[in-house]
């Protein structure tokens, strides 16, 4: 079905769906490389003046992509419940943002609608939503989940510690760690994206990360971000897995190529909550998404790259994750050009995640070849701290060495807590307390004898 | 350097630094980094950007390489400049249609064994520091292997593909792309050289062998040709290049003649 708007006599007239959602995105780089962005601002305008006018249920009798031919469309017209989809069923696009930023809709009639929801009905009202209108819904909607600690809180704010090294090495990793934890980062995860895919290396790393939290009774949790298939491996030799990762896409032909499809997640999933680690009923997933990988893939369909992220939501909320973060400007100045466009497809990602029930983070992130720097990443900080985000990413200094880009350093999280007034998961909180890194007001005060004693004494790491 | 953080017991604090490169133990006043952290960080970046933005000094390649006895091809992708290059990555793998004829000439009814492609990539820093070095390191064992090899050929605003059409008009069986890779903040100019047996338009990632990080403080410049000299030659023997490489050596006689 065609779409129109007419704009001072001018007709401007959009395809089908997927042509009227991609016209209606905001600029970005990606769009155009995939050529099916607007041509200018005003055609944008016009599409985002007909995305308005749609109404919710159109996006139920029309697929962008077929669910005969792709198994995440499949998923999300299965998992569609009407009877929570009532409370907004007869809105329009534009009606429902008015809905969203209503104060009578509250956490609870935002939760209430959750299911109701699909990715592309979310990915639509974002298109025609400002930062600050995005930043006071997602505001509105907390996302829970529990393994040792409690992370999506409100007021609150969890960080991954990212102890990645170029090699892998064991003390290279336990450094970059304990830097993170001497600045109070690591209640989201301690996590590691591996510079191998090996087994060994995988069980190396989950065993090296298991000891320093086990030793130093840190309320948190580790995991390697290997292939699900290694973490399956793993587990049925014994690892100590806490979480099992996967990075995720919007369709069947972009997850093929990351070498996964529902089934082999679910056996993932399965294989993770078997080993009863966490506390009962533990979220145990951990997925990371972005912008463009579907594209990148070749695998969008004509799709526009917001929509694809978010089709990729509805992949990962069939897992119960207990972390899901978009890793916004790894991917490239080819998808998202500058921090202008990284910024927005940061609250965006985290907007749309929130409203479709995932305890959504971000990798505030860029990469050198990106029109961008750190003070783009101060910006988006800060958004997504007043957007409630349940956690973010850092590293020494702000310099990944592994993945050869720049995401948050250990430091701001100490500008979250101090300035910003946002403490970490209340269990990680207490033990910052106790092992001596913070005073009775949270303050960091120094680096405790533990730590230190740890690392002369620990077996794992070699000398 | 004023310490910031005290350690709270009699221990010594611990040296983190000596155990990985990672920007660790950087100290703080409240969450802002110490001064000198700060400047030096946005150095690196800076290094970093320049990297990406500044072209190729094709002028002082050539004459270095011709001083070396070789002669050079200057080419060019579609992407007419760095801008629309690094939003276009299908662009910079395509080749120009001068360049594909000038290519073309020069490989007629030579049968070269081995093209060399240098392209800029994302790091003119790594071309201009590494390319001249590992080409006059490298050379001398594909002569060794009696491998003929085209002339060097210069290509701007280009991704490692661009050696699939460069490689086929020149008419080579096996093509070496060596690339600025995408310049990290603590090393902006690591070289790439990406190897494939049949260079023609759509060949997969997946055919290709890489070596990376290449450079003064990666791998040297006499490993990094080990290395490659080594792949061409199991590629030569084989036809096969890419993740099938090990399987197809696997099947040679013991021989391996």
């Amino acid at each position: 079905m065609a779409y129109k708007t007419t704009i001072e006599q001018t007709v401007f007239r959009f395809e089908d769906l997927k042509d009227l959602l991609a016209k209606a995105t905001p600029e970005r780089s990606g769009d155009q490389l995939a050529g099916i962005a607007a041509e200018g601002p005003v055609e944008r305008l016009a599409a985002q003046m007909a995305l308005a006018d749609l109404p919710l249920k159109a996006f139920l009798g029309d697929e962008l992509i077929s669910s005969d031919d792709d198994e995440v469309s499949r998923l999300i017209a299965e998992r569609h419940d009407p009877e929570a989809f009532s409370a907004v069923s007869s809105l329009t696009i534009g009606e429902f943002r008015e809905w969203l930023l209503k104060p009578e809709t509250t956490h609870d009639r935002l939760e209430a609608v959750t299911f109701g929801l699909t990715p592309e009905m979310v990915a639509a009202v974002s298109k025609i939503m400002r930062l600050q209108d995005m930043i006071a819904v997602s505001a509105k909607r907390r996302v829970v989940t529990r393994f040792r600690n409690t992370i999506g809180l409100a007021g609150r704010l969890s960080t991954r510690n990212q102890p990645n090294h170029p090699t892998d090495d064991s003390r290279g990793i336990i450094a970059s760690a304990i830097d993170g934890l001497l600045m109070g980062s690591g209640d989201a995860v301690i996590g590691v994206n591996p510079a191998t895919d090996s087994t060994e290396d995988y069980i190396r790393i989950v065993s090296l990360l298991d000891e320093l939290r086990e030793k130093l009774a840190i309320p948190t949790q580790t995991c390697c971000l290997g292939h699900v298939t290694t973490a399956i491996h793993a587990i049925e030799r014994g690892a100590p897995v806490d979480l099992v990762f996967q990075s995720v896409a919007g369709s069947e032909k972009a997850n093929r190529g990351f070498g996964v499809d529902l089934a082999l997640l679910k056996e993932a999933h399965e294989a993770g909550r078997s080993l009863k680690r966490g506390m009962p009923g533990a979220n145990v997933m951990y997925f990371e998404t972005g912008q463009g990988a579907a594209l990148s893939a070749d695998a969008h369909f004509g799709v526009d790259q917001q929509t694809m992220e978010v089709r990729a939501y509805a992949v990962a909320r069939e897992f119960d994750p207990l972390l899901v973060n978009t890793v916004v400007g790894f991917i490239g100045p080819e998808y998202l050009f500058n921090g202008k466009q990284i910024i927005r497809a940061g609250i965006e990602d985290h907007f749309c995640g929130k409203l479709l029930g995932l305890p959504m983070g971000v990798d505030v992130c860029y990469t050198n070849h990106a029109d961008a720097d750190q003070e783009d990443m101060d910006t988006l900080l800060t958004l997504l701290c007043a957007a409630g985000v349940n956690f973010v990413i850092t590293v020494p200094g702000a310099d990944d060495i592994m993945l050869n880009y720049q995401s948050l350093s250990h430091h701001d999280a100490v500008y979250c807590r101090e300035t910003l007034k946002r403490p970490p998961a209340p269990e990680f909180e207490q033990w910052l307390s106790e092992i001596g890194l913070t005073d009775r007001d949270g303050v960091l005060i120094g680096e405790p004898a533990a730590l230190s004693n740890y690392v002369r004494s620990s077996n794992l790491i070699g000398a | 350097m004023a310490k910031v953080i005290e350690p709270s017991a009699t221990e010594q604090t611990l040296d983190l630094k000596e155990m990985t490169d990672a920007r660790v133990s950087l100290g703080r006043h409240g969450a802002g980094l110490p001064t000198q952290a700060q400047l030096s960080f946005l150095l690196d970046h800076a290094r970093a950007r320049d990297a990406v933005w500044t072209s190729v000094d094709r002028a002082s390649l050539t004459d270095r390489l011709n001083r070396l006895g070789l002669s050079v091809v200057k080419i060019d992708s579609m992407a007419a400049d760095r801008s629309i290059y690094v939003r276009r990555p299908d662009l910079g793998r395509m080749l120009a249609a001068e360049s594909a004829e000038r290519l073309k000439q020069t490989g007629a009814g030579k049968g070269y064994d081995v093209a060399i492609v240098v392209a800029d990539g994302l790091s003119s820093s790594a071309v201009d520091l590494n390319a001249v070095p590992l080409i006059e390191a490298l050379l001398p064992k594909l002569s060794a292997l009696n491998l003929s090899a085209a002339p060097i050929a210069l290509a701007n605003q280009a991704r490692v593909a661009l050696g699939d059409p460069a490689g086929q008009a020149l008419g080579a069986k096996l093509t070496i792309v060596l690339v600025g890779e995408r310049p990290g903040l603590s090393a902006a100019d690591s070289l790439g050289a990406y190897i494939t047996y049949g260079p023609k338009p759509g060949n997969p990632d997946s055919g290709r062998n890489c070596v990376s990080n290449i450079r003064d403080g990666g791998l040297p410049i006499r490993e990094a040709a080990e290395v490659i000299s080594a792949l061409v030659r199991d590629m030569m023997k084989t036809r096969v290049s890419g993740v099938a490489l090990k399987a197809a050596v696997a099947k040679l006689p013991s021989s391996g003649v």
